[in-house]
């Protein structure tokens, strides 16, 4: 009897009613508190911008987005409560790991060329930087901008695909969308192998406002100004 | 010579003429089929505007109804139609019920729209699917019919053409749906039992009518016609890979005693209630029906669940072979890893937050379909205003095998005075497979 009530105390740790309890769903894929390391395919949400975060939970919700695990997640869920959970994630200030070593088949010109789209974009092929809307340190800009770095080489292929392909979409005017269909797949390779091959600056913080006026126009940044509460 | 040819022409003009009659049949069947004590209707008269209070009744309706669930798009306007539903003859693509002239109700009478819930016959006269559950539906009232016509007149008109069904022929003519009413439809009136009390009617109308719980909980049979004598008794949704348990069975959902009346209601109020969760498509049904329905309809609802006929007992069967022996064994492991932090070592859960498993008959029912579904894609139970804030389970469809999957659900449901039969890896196969697919 004792010594099953002993084990019974020690295989139980105490509940506790918290947002980290509520969102175990959650961090069973997107790693522990949302921090998902670039190893995997499932994406960091840890501190990304909250209207980001929360528009995404929608987009799965009202099928902008498909993905059947989430969008079975976030279907009996409210919008009050998506919001809560966005802010939540939203709010973790955690370190972020080292970037995955790049597959080693990637050549130096490929990762030359990613970085090019990056930091400069094409104006051959009406391209603007990453770098003018996702902040100067692709840490993303606040609130519904999200950061490019410390994500899995496979999933920032998978959205740059899925937005090529029209299965990704977000509000109206889609400006990824746009983006997305004027980039040939070497190109979608090649920014996705540099993105997922750089470290982030010292401070990882999404920048509070856009340093520029952002090139095209987005549904999903204009739709936040008056969404989020 | 000439009497061969003759021969030939005679049988010939046989042919042609049985030809004939076959399609002549083909023709008239529907016909003779076709009205089931509904007719033709005469022109409108002007009704008289609808009142705010028919309305918020109609408003009401629509939510004891779940009509906006089945009738808008993902993403879509509300009310607006076009989510496919599945059904083993196809899909159904549901209709626009926003007023909109052209492709919604705006054209339509109060007339109109009670011969389609009553007949189940649309507006231009053609049969409709019976995915549209006008066999339940025939029994709500004139006035509650009008009351929800009221409501969906007053939305905002949305366009969206009606988009075709998928379906298989010949399911996809009016003569099938003419020979299916013909075999399964009476169009009726909700007759008040005098002996029972108000309580009970007014839940069994519900029930039975506009909740139309039947479409889920009864047993179909190959032509998608409800079995009658298993009213509620449970069945496979094939199409969704969840089984609606029986409202009847004390091992299932039955609503057998006070007790669970209490908790039944509470479930429908909140998808929470000490020992239940609703998960899978009864989610949707709470989060978009039964949570915003009062606690008196609910519990009628429950009195009349408690009135019905109770099948025998089946006997437990617990596991007893060596393969379940063992697979229960290696399943106390997994449980350990990765279930024993929220559902506890004595499978407790947390009240308001993690379910029971021991003693939970949504752990213990016979098919362990949903058990099965649970486990590999995990979820939360809805947001209602009684739980708004639910806590979630992770899905484990990446991260267990279907043994493991089959081990810690033979494990659970024999631990704690469980005793139910074991799952098998071909069991939790055949659930994933299926999901994969869809």
């Amino acid at each position: 009897m004792i010594a099953s009530a002993a084990a019974t105390g020690a295989a139980a740790p105490p509940f506790e009613d918290s947002m980290a309890e509520r969102t175990r769903a959650c961090t069973a894929c997107h790693g522990k508190q949302g921090r998902a390391a670039p190893d995997g395919f499932y994406p960091r949400i840890a501190g990304k911008p909250a209207g980001y975060l929360y528009h995404q939970l929608l987009n799965f919700r009202e099928g902008r987005r498909h993905y059947g695990l989430m969008q079975h997640m976030v279907d009996p869920l409210s919008d009050a409560y998506l919001l809560e959970i966005a802010s939540y994630f939203a709010a973790l200030d955690l370190p972020y790991p080292p970037p995955a070593a790049t597959p080693p088949r990637t050549s130096q010109a490929l990762l030359e060329r990613g970085e090019t789209l990056a930091r400069h974009g094409d104006k051959a092929i009406d391209i603007p930087a990453c770098v003018q809307c996702h902040g100067d340190a692709l840490t993303g800009v606040q609130p519904a901008v999200p950061g490019l770095l410390g994500l899995p080489l496979d999933y920032l292929n998978a959205q740059l695909g899925a937005w090529r392909a029209g299965e990704r979409r977000a509000h109206a005017p889609d400006c990824m969308a746009t983006i997305a269909k004027r980039l040939k797949p070497e190109d979608i390779t090649a920014v996705a192998s540099w993105l997922s091959s750089r470290a982030l600056s010292a401070d990882t913080h999404p920048a509070a406002a856009p340093a520029q006026p952002m090139p095209l126009e987005c549904g999903s940044v204009s739709v936040q100004k008056t969404a989020l509460p | 010579m000439s009497r061969g040819p003759r021969r030939w022409r005679r049988g010939a003009a046989l042919i042609v003429m049985a030809a004939g009659v076959l399609v002549a049949l083909a023709w008239a069947l529907p016909w003779a089929l076709n009205p089931r004590g509904d007719s033709n209707l005469a022109p409108a008269a002007t009704a008289p505007p609808a009142t705010t209070e028919q309305i918020e009744r109609g408003a009401y309706l629509a939510r004891a109804g779940n009509c906006m669930n089945c009738h808008t798009a993902r993403g879509g306007a509300p009310y607006a139609g076009g989510r496919g539903i599945d059904t083993p003859f196809g899909t159904i693509f549901s209709t626009n019920l926003t007023p909109d002239a052209k492709t919604g109700l705006g054209g339509w009478s109060p007339a109109d729209f009670w011969r389609a819930l009553h007949h189940g016959r649309s507006k231009d006269g053609r049969l409709l699917y019976p995915a549209f559950p006008y066999p339940d539906f025939t029994l709500v009232t004139r006035e509650d019919s009008d009351a929800l016509f009221a409501w969906l007149k007053s939305l905002p008109p949305t366009a969206l053409g009606a988009t075709p069904h998928r379906l298989r022929w010949p399911y996809n003519t009016q003569t099938a749906l003419a020979v299916w009413r013909a075999l399964y439809f009476e169009p009726g009136e909700f007759a008040p039992d005098r002996e029972r009390s108000a309580e009970w009617n007014r839940g069994a109308y519900l029930v039975r009518g506009l909740g139309h719980c039947a479409a889920c909980h009864t047993p179909r049979d190959a032509l998608g016609g409800p079995r009658k004598p298993l009213h509620l008794a449970g069945t496979p949704i094939p199409e969704q890979n969840w089984v609606a348990p029986s409202l009847a069975l004390p091992q299932a959902a039955g609503v057998t005693n006070d007790g669970n009346a209490r908790a039944f209601v509470q479930l429908m109020k909140t998808g929470m209630a000490p020992g239940a969760v609703a998960l899978g498509p009864m989610a949707e049904v709470v989060q978009h029906s039964t949570q915003h329905l009062s606690e008196a309809d609910l519990g009628a609802m429950a009195t009349y669940l408690q009135s019905l006929e109770q099948p025998a007992d089946p006997e437990p069967s617990p596991v007893t072979s060596a393969t379940g022996t063992r697979r229960a064994a290696a399943g106390a492991k997994i449980y350990d890893d990765y279930c024993v932090k929220c559902h506890g070592k004595q499978g407790l859960g947390v009240p308001d937050a993690y379910p029971p498993l021991a003693g939970n008959r949504a752990v213990t029912m016979h098919d362990p379909t949903n058990l099965v579904q649970v486990v590999l894609k995990g979820g939360f139970p809805p947001a209602t205003a009684g739980n708004p804030r639910p806590f979630g389970m992770p899905p484990y469809v990446l991260t267990l095998t279907n043994d493991e999957v089959a081990a810690v659900l033979t494990y659970i449901r024999g631990a704690w005075g469980n005793a139910a039969a074991q799952v098998t890896p071909l069991d939790v196969d055949r659930i994933r497979s299926a999901a994969a697919g869809g």
